[in-house]
């Protein structure tokens, strides 16, 4: 299959045109990347396309009723909304520093979701 | 509070990078004031990442930015008044406080930083004719509420300006379980990155209209829809292209303007195009004791550039105070040339304060251009140029000159896009 990928590496935005097969994760094919860092970014986005997810999470007994999270490596793109209902349905106590895990092993998917804000 | 080297307004990324700066330039004494209950300013609603690329190498989101400073300011000779909002500078630099905490106040300081930022335009500033209805808020306020507040905003939301804030606005409402129905833009191009349309709108299907703009806003209680059509080339909407779209929330992300409301009584200097204080490369106003950073300046859009520009600001406000920096001798100003819409610093000060620095002059253009050099010259002679590939409204660019060619020079530097 073929897919136009829009390079986000730099702000040029290069349309990179893959040809590939997605199941067996292989590339045949690249077509209008400028340089290195595109052509790797675009055959990432054609065989499993991440994302790092950035939302909130309840806290109680805090100044301010949420503290900011991620995961701490990217999602795949089509589980970002399945994370978004688990971690909807945590809530955290302080203290919480800068980068503590708040949810473990997110779903299964070797991702961790850690606090970017604090809470001390 | 007695013998204070400077005071810094505003506790964003601007005054915490300021401070941090005049700490190491050796101030001995600093109060930041913040009208927040927190310090770090807009990134404390910027929960996505995208920060600190330059900076620090590392891609952080908005607090994990700001916690840096945080951090490394700990133990240092800083007192931050927080929920504590300045309301006045008299012409003779007292600077009048109100705070929850320390009710009226009234400090004086050697030197002052501003560092206030910027807010947002709203529906009045670009006139969208219809009904008042709730619902309209624009998209800092909603990202505040939906981000620090745990407040929804709506269900079925359209979003007007595709700068970076309405498209992570977009992204946020969707990932919350609202429907995003479409974000609307007045100019044929994307004002934002690439990567948020990307990530914020093609992720989630969410469809971006060029050469749209929202006509007329309806709901009587709510927003009920809005109204939305086609502009041609002078962005005038085409009759007969205009479309209902059904949603109870409208998003403006129509831009910023630096919030400079405190300095009507001390007169300073005031860019007609960036609508803040005009300085010189060491973020010096045109009162020599009042430096500017940040947002309040001219509106970046990273904050890595943000910390940089502050961390001059800091580092002279504190050489001001330590009676380290001779006053402005002669004065070269910068201009804009050929698709340079505005240029930071304004003018040069030359004197012999530090000519060995590299003077970084920060720029953005006004068209969207690809492969073109960006050249300054000075009385017909070229004293910096490079090649881009591409240039375009949304992202700041810089150039870097140095003191030393300015020698003997009269006429104004010449910044150009060709
Ligand atoms: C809604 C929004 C979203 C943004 N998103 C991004 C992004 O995704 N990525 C990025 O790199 N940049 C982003 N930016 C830009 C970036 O956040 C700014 O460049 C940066 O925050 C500017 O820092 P600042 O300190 O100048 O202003 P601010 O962060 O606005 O801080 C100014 C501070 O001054 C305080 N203040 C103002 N007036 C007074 C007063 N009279 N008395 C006391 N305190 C006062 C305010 O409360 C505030 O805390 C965004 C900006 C906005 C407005
Ligand atoms: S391919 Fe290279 S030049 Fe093109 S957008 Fe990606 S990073 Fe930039």
């Amino acid at each position: 299959m073929i897919e136009k990928i829009i390079c986000t590496i730099c702000p040029i935005g290069c349309e990179i045109e893959v040809v590939g097969d997605k199941k067996n994760k292989s590339v045949s094919s690249l077509n209008g990347y400028k340089c290195n860092r595109g052509k790797e970014y675009s055959i990432n986005e054609f065989i499993a396309p991440v994302r790092t997810i950035t939302t909130t999470i309840k806290i109680s007994n805090w100044k301010e009723p949420l503290i900011p999270v991620r995961t701490d490596k990217g999602v795949l793109k089509d589980k970002q909304m399945d994370c978004m209902e688990e971690i909807n349905k945590v809530e955290v106590k302080p203290p919480i520093k800068r980068g503590d895990i708040l949810i473990e092993n997110i779903l299964g998917l070797n991702v961790n979701v850690i606090a970017t804000g604090e809470a001390l | 509070m007695e013998n204070i080297d400077i005071i810094i307004i505003g506790g964003g990324p601007s005054g915490l990078a300021a401070a941090k700066a005049a700490i190491s330039e050796g101030a001995n004494s600093i109060v930041v004031v913040e009208r927040d209950n927190s310090l770090g300013g807009i990134l404390q609603q910027c929960i996505h990442p995208g920060f600190g690329l330059s900076y620090f190498k590392k891609e952080l989101t908005g607090p994990e930015y700001y916690g840096k400073f945080t951090e490394q300011l700990k133990g240092e000779p800083i007192k931050f008044l927080l929920n504590s909002m300045v309301l006045n500078i008299s012409d003779d630099n007292k600077v009048s406080i109100v705070s929850s905490e320390h009710g009226f106040l009234e400090l004086k300081a050697k030197s002052i930083v501003l560092a206030m930022g910027c807010r947002e335009r709203t529906r009045s500033n670009i006139r969208i004719p219809g009904s008042r209805p709730s619902g309209i808020y624009t998209a800092g306020t909603a990202q505040r509420l939906v981000n620090r507040q745990n407040l929804m905003v709506g269900k079925n939301v359209v979003i007007l300006g595709s700068g970076d804030i309405g498209m992570i606005m977009a992204r946020r409402m969707t990932l919350e379980g609202a429907n995003v129905v479409a974000v609307v833009e007045l100019m044929d191009y994307l004002a934002g990155l690439n990567r948020n349309k990307v990530q914020c709108l093609d992720d989630f299907n969410i469809p971006l209209y060029l050469s749209h703009t929202v006509t007329k806003v309806i709901g009587k209680d709510r927003v009920e829809g809005v109204y939305v059509a086609k502009v041609d080339k002078n962005k005038v909407p085409i009759k007969g292209t205009e479309k209902l779209y059904t949603c109870d929330t409208l998003l403006l992300s129509v831009g910023l303007i630096p919030e400079i409301e405190l300095i009507n009584n001390i007169n300073l200097e005031v860019s007609k195009i960036t609508k803040g204080p005009v300085v010189n490369q060491y973020m010096q106003t045109s009162k020599n004791n009042v430096f500017a950073c940040g947002n309040v300046v001219h509106v970046n859009d990273l904050v890595d550039n943000v910390s940089i520009e502050s961390e001059i600001a800091g580092k002279n406000a504190a050489k001001y105070a330590l009676g380290k920096l001779e006053d402005p001798a002669k004065e070269l100003k910068v201009t804009t040339g050929e698709n340079v819409r505005y240029v930071c610093p304004q003018k040069i000060n030359l004197d012999n304060n530090n000519n060995e620095e590299d003077i970084k002059l920060f720029f953005r253009v006004l068209l969207p251009m690809s492969n073109v050099t960006l050249r300054v010259s000075v009385e017909n002679k070229i004293i910096f140029e490079k090649k881009a590939l591409h240039v375009g409204p949304g992202e700041m660019e810089f150039v870097t000159i140095k003191e030393k060619d300015l020698k003997d020079v009269t006429s104004p530097i010449i910044i150009e896009v060709i």
